[in-house]
């Protein structure tokens, strides 16, 4: 080759390699002033839309399983269907009864023989006394004995003591709910054990956490467990100090929640969790929220000991770092209360 | 055969196989990244190897809720048992020391490309790129490591948008992604090597996108090594305990910029510091007395 083809040649090369990267770099530099614009359009301010349940659908999500999750009637709901009928964890709020039960009759024209309250709230119980009777127990022997044919006439509703105690009133007082809306059977023990559809069912007592009347519910041969409002995603976890709710016990179940779920590989999928409130997840799911919330209660646990008040609690700022995904100002469930909350489950009682 | 015969044959035969050429050659140009890539550390040697050190939070353009996520962070959390085979996120995966297989799936009467399919060694993690237009889950769908990804053709680069993306990190020191935050990923392909720019947008802990280049060259020799991942006790601790440092007490953070001579406040990072200006502003900053021998617990 002369001198004259290798400078070409040369030449050629580089012009090529020019082209190469600038084709190369085009895209990269669109994509990254694409990339701001859409990021400072994804951070305006919106506030959310007021809650009308007149428009509000209820959205069915395949879980795995017999199991399916029934989205937008206030809680999250559990739908176990089979050959025994349609086994359901919690109802939902009352204004979306009707939806509800069309979303049900879409996935099973079988009756509907339970519902397990995972706890007393309406958001997860309204729905209770409409549904309810919507469905049947296959009742007989002594029950039918003592309390007659109308025995059958509702699906049974099973929930922890506590959950029908909050829900009604001692005799001669006003009930905070009618009486059709109330558990039909309760527990006691730290555990019932159903076996319906096919496969045995868990309904675990988690003592003193977001309430304390909480169940879990956990689908073994689906491998699904239904957590109620012990796990959310869609916020901090709301600890009801009034009906003797506790952070200690919200912990306690998010832990239980861990030690029971299996995870499949990359500590992904197995177990699937349906949580009270948010998307579906996985226990890797879970053991975020569970870390978040065991580092918030350390650091309150820790100021604390320190001797600070509540009010120089909050003003330390202790969620400060989850406050983005989790925290709130504004609404029912602030920030500020939630911190509170913590405050008041841990400090020495007055 | 006569002369104007052979070349009217000859054009027709031309005809065929320029019209050939036209049937094979992929719309809009663009390159197929198939094939067994492995990855090229260059530069980014130290952050991906042995690792980013404890409180590098330099050139991140994070928020003061993701800086106190990443000092309170404790390495110690890794080793909990929930913890130990957890895969990266797909936006961060690019970026583990992991041989890389891109395969295509087709549509066979039609040969159209339905996925594209990715698999890290790392984790054995894979990722599935929908190219066939079909729209992305509902917000309750379940989140995955991998997320949800679908693909298109921008020129020759194909462009991946992820989104239902589990937490995961933006730095492995514990500055957190979000599960709110999607991705997009741009794929390009220039003769043996493959450029991979992930764009991250997280509403929670970023200020604005955060954008990072992977290298890879191609590797046709490469085998694809399994990733068995058992989980097993490593330190005996009560169930529920989770490792972390309390706020303002991480003994750590100083070592990282009294190691390199860098003023504390930039290693605290922001979007100032991750451009070119802010080494002019980083002059009149104090910086700590570098230790006689680099002090690390990386």
């Amino acid at each position: 080759m002369t001198a004259m083809g290798r400078k070409t040649s040369r030449s050629v090369r580089m012009r090529f390699a020019v082209w190469t990267l600038s084709a190369a770099l085009v895209p990269f530099c669109t994509a990254v002033s694409t990339a701001r614009a859409q990021q400072s359009s994804s951070q305006a301010p919106s506030a959310p839309p007021a809650r009308d349940y007149s428009k509000a659908e209820v959205h069915i999500l395949p879980v795995q399983g017999n199991i399916y999750m029934l989205v937008g009637a206030g809680g999250n709901i559990t739908a176990q269907v089979g050959n025994d009928g349609v086994l359901l964890v919690d109802t939902g709020v009352t204004q979306m009864s009707d939806k509800v039960l069309a979303a049900v009759r879409s996935l099973s024209d079988k009756p509907i023989r339970y519902i397990i309250n995972t706890h007393m709230h309406a958001d997860h119980t309204g729905g209770n006394e409409p549904i309810a009777k919507a469905g049947s127990t296959i009742a007989g022997g002594n029950v039918v004995g003592d309390i007659g044919a109308s025995a059958g006439n509702q699906a049974t509703v099973l929930a922890f003591q506590n959950v029908l105690d909050r829900m009604s009133a001692p005799t001669g007082q006003q009930a905070p709910t009618p009486q059709g809306a109330w558990p039909t059977e309760t527990y006691t023990t730290p555990e019932r054990k159903l076996f319906f559809d096919g496969e045995g069912i868990q309904v675990i007592h988690i003592p003193e956490a977001h309430t304390d009347g909480d169940s879990i519910v956990f689908f073994r041969r689906s491998d699904v467990i239904s957590t109620g409002d012990i796990f959310v995603t869609t916020g901090y976890p709301l600890v009801d100090l009034q009906h003797g709710g506790n952070i200690q016990g919200v912990i306690a179940g998010l832990n239980k929640i861990v030690e029971l779920a299996i995870p499949a590989d990359e500590q992904e999928g197995g177990t699937m969790i349906i949580p009270g409130h948010g998307r579906l997840c996985d226990v890797a799911d879970v053991v975020f929220y569970q870390e978040m919330v065991t580092i918030i209660r350390d650091r309150i646990q820790d100021m604390i000991k320190k001797g600070m008040t509540l009010e120089q609690v909050k003003a330390a700022k202790p969620t400060l770092d989850y406050d983005p995904r989790y925290g709130s100002t504004t609404g029912f469930w602030t920030t500020d209360k939630f911190v509170e909350a913590v405050y008041k489950s841990l400090a020495p009682k007055q | 055969m006569g002369g104007i015969a052979r070349a009217r044959l000859l054009s027709i035969g031309a005809l065929f196989v320029f019209q050939a050429a036209l049937m094979v050659r992929p719309a809009a140009a663009q390159l197929d990244p198939s094939g067994m890539w492995a990855p090229r550390f260059d530069e980014d040697w130290e952050e991906r190897i042995p690792g980013p050190e404890i409180g590098d939070y330099l050139g991140l353009p994070i928020n003061a809720a993701a800086r106190l996520r990443g000092d309170s962070w404790d390495a110690a959390l890794v080793e909990l048992p929930e913890n130990q085979c957890r895969a990266h996120g797909s936006d961060y995966g690019w970026r583990g020391p992991s041989n890389l297989s891109i395969w295509k799936e087709v549509d066979r009467p039609t040969q159209k490309l339905i996925a594209y399919h990715t698999h890290l060694s790392a984790y054995g993690a894979e990722q599935t790129i929908w190219m066939d237009g079909r729209p992305h889950p509902p917000e309750y769908a379940a989140h995955t490591w991998a997320g949800f990804s679908t693909g298109e053709w921008d020129g020759d680069a194909l462009v991946i948008t992820t989104t239902h993306l589990k937490e995961n990190w933006i730095r492995r020191n514990g500055i957190p992604r979000s599960d709110l935050a999607t991705a997009r990923v741009h794929v390009l392909k220039h003769g043996n090597y493959l450029t991979v720019a992930v764009i991250v947008y997280d509403p929670v802990y970023l200020t604005e996108p955060f954008v990072r280049t992977t290298d890879f060259a191609f590797a046709p020799q490469q085998q694809m090594a399994p990733w068995p991942c058992e989980v097993v006790d490593e330190v005996d601790r009560p169930a529920g305990v989770v490792p972390s440092h309390l706020i303002g007490a991480n003994p750590f953070l100083d070592e990282f910029p009294a190691n390199y001579g860098i003023p504390p406040e930039a290693a605290r990072g922001g979007a100032e510091t991750a451009y070119p200006e802010y080494m002019l502003k980083m002059k009149d900053m104090k910086r700590l007395p570098r230790p006689a021998k680099k002090v690390t617990n990386r």
